[in-house]
């Protein structure tokens, strides 16, 4: 079928996009970023960072401030969105309520005079691979939100276009119905090929479809990687606690003679992943599975003691949240929407251990932790104090049992 | 379960007996509910239907029964007496003219509010200028002056450029109070349709006239009508500006027409009197009637959100 071998892949190329609103707000500022050919970019941060007029902006909805759009080597700075050959799926779907289902998929190559039967055999194909077959006929308004959602992305299929700009496409869906969707949208990916730029504000939703992930905030793209990267080797410390759930554990500390302490603890280093150069305070990144109970760690890692203040059992882990007497770097203070309920609650470090531990709220517990995995961040920049050429992070801390 | 199945069936009846009972108690509270709130609303139906019916039914009685002590709902004896004299030209002279001039005033009217205020109103709705809000506000402003209070600067600045007693000084009054109305409401439905829809068509391959064309116009389509239904009716039932511009008989719409039939002379003519105001209000009626079934609200529902 066509859309096997059909597609007209390209590469995004953004050169120093600037858009900047007339009452001054700079919605993306100096963003440089390539998008290769047949790659899945996911584009994720907090509400208000800038993703969606990124996105908007290479569709051609928004005209840029500063700086160049070009597609498939193509420079479409100045070209109105029908010119750019992109399609576009949008967070509410915008589905055409006054036409069938058919008419939705077929809108876009009609508009460009394409011949009926070719229309036909298009849509008829789309649907086909959507499962939209028996819908044709019928309105949006008769369709359920997943049916919708299908609709919304068979329209983009439907044309070929060069690249898939997507924004928040799965957000309307329920819990279930997204997980479902995500899965048949990377098979979807993985059956074209077709260049797409995801825009979403979950970061678990980026991590499993990008091949790479750009993480924004207050317009600028802090880093571009790999998921696993990212996840990793953050190199700033909004994208080290906005990546991950639960987020990362980032608490005030010094570093001194060899040692890391924060609060009432003190762990020595692993001189193989220590900032050479730095600030007398920093800020240390932990995350909870950097943690261990200790009965079941290996008896080599440096351990701490804690007071057991919150226990959740999933089953397969459980996690420990305790206090420490040390300043922790919040949700708040990166931006991102305050998930605590409770609003004097002081912030909880957490830890995740193994399900068979012997924790219980209140008690005391030995944790065991590995520095070998620490993150270091300046607390002035947030940028990351390990070198690029800090180790790759090894799985030292072999739980006895997983 | 299987362990107590002897002694289910007897101890679960009267638990089912109860459940039954409770549950035939609350339908018939609800029954009873819903009679009162029919009961309400056919009261409220009767309040706003029986000086229309009244009207209508007085119309069609003849003369005596009309000044009848006991009065009758229905005429025993229907006549279309009463209306033959309203429009006779002879006892009340000009009845096609009123309809001409109404037709003109109403036709002009609606015709160029609706022109007007559609391109307004996509432009208060769609693009940003300076100004915007305050000519929003100023808008709603003028829809809340007493339109009595503007009769005499109206009539002044009208007699300036000799537009008294012509039907454009009417249009021009009436364009004054239905084109905000009419730019605010179709504003309203704009405003309505998400702006997803338009950009969607414009990545689709539209030009932004294209978009604006296949898909705002026909979802506006239903606010369009609903407004021009209004403006029709509003300005086929004014009364008091027609009154004041417009001196000559001849000239005069139908609703000062209908006015001439009360009090002009000593006594009033009820039945002549309720079949034209029957006749008046007829196309209004058929007016709503043809549209109403265009004005079909929610069309947008389903194209955006789960």
């Amino acid at each position: 079928m066509w859309y096997r071998y059909d597609l007209r892949m390209a590469a995004i190329e953004l050169q120093g996009v600037t858009k900047a609103f007339s009452g001054g707000v700079v919605a993306v500022e100096d963003v440089t970023l390539r998008i290769e050919d047949g790659e899945f970019l996911a584009l994720v941060g907090p509400s208000g960072c800038g993703k969606s007029t990124l996105l908007r902006a290479i569709a051609g909805l928004e005209d840029v401030t500063d700086g160049s759009v070009s597609i498939g080597d193509r420079d479409v700075t100045d070209l109105a969105p029908r010119h750019r050959d992109v399609a576009m799926v949008f967070q509410s779907y915008a589905l055409y309520p006054h036409m069938s289902v058919r008419q939705n998929l077929g809108y876009g190559l009609k508009v460009r005079r394409m011949a009926k039967p070719e229309i036909r055999r298009r849509v008829d194909e789309v649907a086909e691979l959507l499962g939209l077959t028996d819908l044709l006929e019928r309105r949006p308004a008769q369709l359920s939100g997943g049916q919708r959602q299908r609709v919304a992305m068979g329209r983009a299929i439907v044309r070929q276009p060069q690249a898939f700009l997507m924004d928040e496409p799965l957000s309307n869906l329920d819990a279930k119905l997204r997980v479902a969707m995500r899965a048949s949208l990377a098979q979807l990916h993985q059956k074209l090929g077709v260049t797409t730029v995801y825009v979403t504000h979950d970061q678990v939703e980026a991590m499993t479809l990008g091949q790479r992930v750009a993480v924004m905030r207050d317009g600028k793209v802090l880093q571009v990687d790999e998921p696993q990267r990212l996840y990793r080797e953050p190199r700033d410390l909004f994208v080290a606690g906005f990546i991950g759930s639960p987020a990362m554990n980032l608490v005030e500390a010094q570093i001194v003679s060899g040692e890391v302490a924060f609060g009432e603890h003190r762990v020595p280093l692993d001189e193989r992943r220590a900032p050479a150069d730095h600030p007398e305070r920093i800020i240390l990144g932990i995350r909870p599975e950097t943690f261990e109970d200790a009965t079941f760690a290996s008896p080599e890692l440096p351990t701490i003691e804690v007071r057991v203040a919150v226990l959740e059992e999933l089953g397969s882990d459980a996690y420990v949240f305790f206090q420490a007497d040390a300043r922790l770097v919040t949700a708040q203070a990166l931006g991102v929407e305050d998930t605590s309920l409770v609003a004097d609650s002081t912030p909880l470090l957490s830890a995740r251990v193994d399900p068979r531990t012997g924790a219980r709220v209140g008690r005391r517990l030995r944790l065991a932790l590995d520095p070998a995995r620490f993150h270091f961040f300046d607390p002035v920049t947030g940028t990351s104090l390990l070198t690029s050429e800090a180790p790759q992070l090894v799985d030292s801390v072999a739980p006895a049992a997983s | 379960m299987s362990a107590v199945t002897p002694a289910a069936p007897v101890s679960v009846a009267p638990g089912e007996r109860v459940r039954t009972r409770t549950l035939s108690r609350r339908a018939r509270r609800r029954k009873v509910q819903r009679a009162v709130w029919n009961a309400v609303g056919l009261v409220v139906f009767a309040v706003l239907v029986f000086p229309v019916f009244w009207m209508v039914s007085t119309a069609f009685k003849p003369t005596d029964e009309i000044s009848s002590f006991t009065p009758t709902f229905f005429s025993r004896h229907p006549t279309l007496q009463h209306f033959r004299d309203a429009i006779d030209p002879q006892q009340h002279p000009y009845f096609w003219d009123g309809v001409k001039n109404s037709l003109i005033v109403v036709g002009a009217t609606v015709a160029v509010s609706m022109v007007l205020a559609f391109l307004a109103a996509v432009s208060l709705a769609k693009y940003r200028f300076t100004g915007r809000s305050l000519f929003v506000v100023l808008m709603i402003g003028i829809l809340m002056l007493p339109q009595v209070g503007l009769i005499i600067p109206l009539y002044v600045v009208l007699a300036r450029y000799h537009l008294t007693n012509a039907l454009t000084g009417v249009i021009l009054v009436y364009l004054t109070f239905l084109l905000p109305f009419a730019v605010w409401t179709l504003r309203g439905f704009i405003l309505g349709i998400p702006k997803e829809l338009e950009e969607a068509a414009m990545v689709d391959g539209s030009s932004r006239l294209g978009a604006f064309v296949r898909i705002l116009l026909p979802l506006v389509a239903p606010g369009l009508v609903a407004t021009a239904v209004f403006a029709f009716i509003t300005a086929w039932n004014e009364y008091i500006f027609a009154y004041v511009i417009l001196s000559d008989q001849s000239r005069q719409t139908l609703t000062v027409w209908l006015a001439s039939f009360y009090g002009s002379s000593r006594s009033t003519d009820w039945g002549a009197l309720m079949a034209a105001s029957t006749l008046t209000a007829i196309p209004a009626v058929v007016f709503f009637l043809l549209l109403q079934r265009k004005i079909r609200f929610g069309l947008t529902a389903g194209s955006v959100k789960g």
